[in-house]
C-alpha cells in the first residue's frame, strides 16, 4: 500500500511578503465558520511552514472546503484570525489572491474555452506582462501541446486537472490551495500530479492539499486531520500514527468475517477492518488488546502478527472519537 | 397481465408527476412568474391602458380675449381629450413646447376670431398636433371636428347657422400623412435593444455560478466592477451594430426619416444600450441561476412592452402608471429616438431624458455592485 515516498526535505525557503517570520506561511488561530445552525469549523488553529506539503484530511463535510476558502478570502470566518503569506485572511484578501493559486474541487476553468484561451485569460487577470507567452510556456511544462486549442470542456478528467494545476501555477504564486486535486483521477496521473507537486515544493512553493487518499497523505511532509470542525491529530505521518498510541495486530486465516463480527464486540477493540486476506485489530490500550484477542491466539487456523498501524488504521480511529465526542456533546 | 401493464404506467406517471410537483414547489420564482404574469397583464391591460387617450397636454395662443374663444377652449375640455396646461404669448413658445414634448398639442385662436364669425366668415382654429404617435392624436382630432357644430350651438350672439361658423386647421407636425410605420420603427428600435441587452446580461453572472466557473474567479485578483465592465463591454458593441441594422433597415424599407443629428442619435442609443446591459446584469446578481433571471428578465420586458408608450400612449395613461413609466429606459428612449428622427430635437430639448437615463444605469449598477457576492458566504 505504500508508494515509495519522494525524500521529505522542505524546499528552500522563500522570502516572504508580509510582516509574517519567514518560515510561515500559514498561521491560523481559532477560525470559526458556521452556516446557519451548523458548525462546519471550530476554533481551528494550524501553522503551515514555507516549502512544505501540507495534507489537510478529513471525512466528508468535514469542513476541510470551507478552511480552505477561509484561507484565500473566498468564505469570512466568523471568528478567529490569521495570516495567509503574512497578510490577514480577514482584511488583505485581496493580496493574498495576487499570490495564492487556488484549485477548486469542482473542475472550474471555462469549458468552452481552449487550453490557450483559459491560460492566457489567467495570465492577464493576473497582469502578467505577457500572457501569450506565459500560456505557452505554461502549455508546453504541463505537456499539452498537442491540445492546445482543444475545449477544456472536451479534456478527459486527468488532462483536466492538469490543466486546472497549470492555470492555478501560472501567476507564480507562493501558496498552492488544492481542493481533493485528484478525486476521480486515474492512479497514472495521480502519481504524474504528486510528482509535479513535489517538484513545485522543491522551487519552495508551499502547498496545502485535501484528499482522502492515504497514499497521497503519507506523500505530504506534513498532515492534518480534521473531522467534523474539529483538528484532532497533525504533524509527520510518523508523528500522527505514534501519537494514536494504537496497538494492531493482523491476523490471517479461516473464516475472518465470523471472527471479525465476534471482535469487533468486544472491550478494548475500537476497531476491526479487513485488508484483503487479512484483518486489522486495532485498539488504543494495549492491554485491553491483547486480552481482548488472547482466546484466539492459540486458534491454528489463525495466524496473528502484531503490526504497525496503518494511518487509515489511525484516521478511522480519530474517526469514531470525534463521532464519540459528538454524541457526548 | 394487460391490467398490471396499466396499473405500471400510470404508476411510473405518478411517480414523475410527483417529482414535478416537488421540484416545482421548491422553484418559488417559477411560481412567482405564473402567478404575477397574468396578474399584471390583466391589470395593465385593464387598468393603465387606454387607446383612446384623454387628458392629453395642450397649449393654446390667444391671439383675443373673445368670450367665443373661451367658450370653444371649454368645449375642447369638455371632450376630455384636451387638458390646458399652458398658455403661451407666441408662435416661437409654441413650437419650443411640441419639439421638446411637452404639449402634443397646441390650439391657436387668431385675432379677429370672434369678428369673422359674426360676419358668418368661417375663420378658422388653428391646431397643430404632434403626430408622431398617430394613434394618440388621432381621436382627439376627429373629437375636435364635431366641435366645429357643437361648441357655439349655445351663443345666442351668433347668426342662426347651418353650416359650422368657423373651420379647424388641424397641421399634424412631424408625420403629416400619420404613416404608422413612422412610430413603429423608432419604437422597435428601443424595444429590440431592451429585450435582447437584457437577455445578453441577464445570464452572464449565474452562467458563472451554475457552471462554477464563479468560484475561481472570485479566488482572482480581480474586482465586482471590473467583472461587471468587462461583461458590459462587449455587448455594447453588438447593441449598437443591432441598433444600426434597424434604423438603416427602417429608413431603407419604411422611408423612416432622421431629421435629427445621427451621431447625438449614435450617443444616446449607446447610453441607452448601456442601461439595458446594466439592468439585466442587476437580474444576473440577483437570481440563482439562469431560468430565475430569464423569467426576471420577461416580468420586467411586460411592463416595458405596454407602459413606455411603445404600444399604446403613453398620455393616455393614468397617472400612476405614468409614473412606473418613467422609471423605465425603454420610456425616455422612445421619447428621444421618435424626437431625433422625426422632430429633428436637439440634446438640450432631450435633456431631461437623457438625465434619466444616466441616473437609471447609474442605480442599476450600484445595485448590481452591491448585490455581487465577493465571496461565497
Amino acid at each position: 500500500m505504500t508508494a515509495p515516498l519522494p525524500p521529505l526535505v522542505p524546499g528552500p525557503g522563500v522570502t516572504a511578503p508580509g510582516s509574517q517570520p519567514h518560515d510561515i506561511a500559514i498561521e491560523v488561530e481559532g477560525l470559526t465558520k458556521s452556516f446557519g445552525n451548523t458548525v462546519v469549523v471550530r476554533n481551528l488553529t494550524m501553522k503551515v511552514r514555507r516549502g512544505l506539503i501540507y495534507g489537510f484530511l478529513g471525512p466528508n463535510g468535514s469542513g476541510k472546503t470551507t478552511t480552505i476558502r477561509m484561507l484565500c478570502g473566498l468564505l469570512t470566518p466568523d471568528s478567529g484570525r490569521g495570516t495567509c503569506l503574512g497578510y490577514d485572511i480577514r482584511t488583505e484578501s485581496e493580496k493574498i489572491k495576487r499570490h495564492v493559486g487556488y484549485m477548486t474541487q469542482r473542475f472550474s476553468l471555462y469549458q468552452d474555452l481552449s487550453v490557450r484561451e483559459n491560460l492566457e485569460f489567467v495570465a492577464r487577470i493576473y497582469g502578467l506582462p505577457d500572457p501569450r507567452g506565459a500560456a505557452r510556456a505554461a502549455i508546453a511544462r504541463l505537456g499539452l501541446e498537442g491540445r492546445a486549442e482543444q475545449l477544456a470542456g472536451a479534456l478527459s478528467g486527468g488532462w483536466k486537472q492538469r490543466l486546472a494545476l497549470g492555470a492555478c501555477t501560472l501567476p507564480d504564486p507562493q501558496l498552492l490551495l488544492l481542493d481533493e486535486p485528484t478525486a476521480g483521477v486515474d492512479p497514472k496521473a495521480r502519481r504524474e500530479f504528486w510528482n509535479e507537486i513535489h517538484a513545485l515544493a522543491a522551487q519552495g512553493l508551499t502547498v496545502l492539499v485535501s484528499t482522502h487518499y492515504m497514499d497521497e497523505a503519507e506523500r505530504c511532509h506534513e498532515i492534518a486531520y480534521i473531522a467534523y470542525g474539529n483538528l484532532l491529530a497533525h504533524g509527520t505521518v510518523k508523528e500522527v500514527v505514534a501519537a494514536s498510541h494504537l496497538t494492531t495486530w493482523t491476523v490471517s486465516g479461516d473464516n475472518l468475517v465470523a471472527l471479525a463480527d465476534t471482535l469487533a464486540k468486544r472491550d478494548g477493540i475500537t476497531m476491526v477492518a479487513p485488508f484483503g486476506t487479512s484483518l486489522h485489530v486495532s485498539g488504543p490500550d494495549k492491554a485491553k488488546v491483547d486480552g481482548a484477542i488472547a482466546d484466539f491466539r492459540a486458534d491454528p487456523a489463525l495466524t496473528w502478527e502484531p503490526a504497525e498501524p496503518s494511518l487509515e488504521d489511525v484516521f478511522i480511529d480519530l474517526m469514531g472519537q470525534a463521532q464519540g465526542n459528538g454524541a457526548r456533546s | 397481465m394487460i391490467g398490471s401493464g396499466t396499473r405500471m404506467f400510470l404508476r411510473r406517471i405518478g411517480a414523475m408527476l410527483l417529482k414535478e410537483v416537488l421540484q416545482l414547489r421548491r422553484d418559488r420564482v417559477s411560481l412567482a412568474t405564473m402567478i404575477t404574469i397574468p396578474l399584471m397583464q390583466l391589470l395593465l391591460f385593464g387598468y393603465a391602458i387606454n387607446t383612446q387617450p384623454r387628458h392629453l397636454p395642450t397649449a393654446v395662443l390667444l391671439q383675443e380675449q373673445s368670450d367665443v374663444g373661451r367658450s370653444i377652449l371649454s368645449a375642447m375640455k369638455n371632450t376630455r381629450y384636451f387638458e390646458i396646461v399652458r398658455e403661451v404669448r407666441d408662435e416661437a413658445e409654441f413650437d419650443r413646447l411640441l419639439q421638446s414634448g411637452t404639449v402634443l398639442f397646441g390650439v391657436e385662436i387668431p385675432a379677429n376670431f370672434e369678428r369673422d364669425l359674426r360676419r358668418g366668415d368661417r375663420p378658422a382654429l388653428l391646431v397643430a398636433a404632434d403626430a408622431t404617435d398617430p394613434v394618440g392624436s388621432g381621436a382627439a382630432l376627429a373629437a375636435l371636428n364635431t366641435l366645429t357644430t357643437t361648441a357655439l350651438r349655445w351663443d345666442r350672439s351668433i347668426p342662426e347657422f347651418t353650416a359650422p361658423p368657423f373651420d379647424v386647421r388641424s397641421h399634424a407636425r412631424y408625420n403629416p400623412a400619420a404613416v404608422s410605420q413612422l412610430n413603429i420603427v423608432p419604437g422597435l428600435l428601443g424595444t429590440i435593444l431592451t429585450l435582447t441587452m437584457l437577455i445578453f446580461t441577464a445570464l452572464a453572472v449565474t452562467r458563472e455560478t451554475e457552471r462554477g466557473t464563479m468560484e475561481t474567479l472570485l479566488a482572482m485578483p480581480i474586482s465586482p466592477v471590473e467583472i461587471m465592465l468587462g461583461k458590459i463591454a462587449p455587448y455594447v458593441v453588438i447593441g449598437f451594430l443591432q441598433g444600426s441594422l434597424i434604423v438603416g433597415a427602417g429608413t431603407l424599407l419604411f422611408a423612416v426619416p432622421i431629421l435629427g443629428n445621427l451621431a447625438l442619435l449614435a450617443t444616446l442609443t449607446t447610453l441607452f444600450i448601456a442601461t439595458n446591459l446594466s439592468v439585466g446584469y442587476t437580474f444576473s446578481t440577483l437570481a440563482q441561476n439562469q431560468l430565475q433571471a430569464m423569467q426576471m428578465a420577461m416580468m420586467y420586458f411586460l411592463p416595458n412592452l405596454l407602459l413606455s408608450g411603445f404600444l399604446f400612449p403613453f398620455a393616455g395613461m393614468p397617472t400612476w402608471a405614468q409614473w412606473v413609466g418613467e422609471t423605465l429606459p425603454l420610456t425616455h428612449y422612445l421619447r428621444i429616438v421618435r424626437s431625433i428622427m422625426l422632430k429633428g430635437s436637439t440634446l438640450a430639448e432631450l435633456r431631461y431624458d437623457t438625465l434619466s437615463l444616466v441616473v437609471l444605469m447609474l442605480i442599476a449598477m450600484t445595485i448590481a455592485v452591491t448585490r455581487f457576492r465577493r465571496t461565497l458566504d
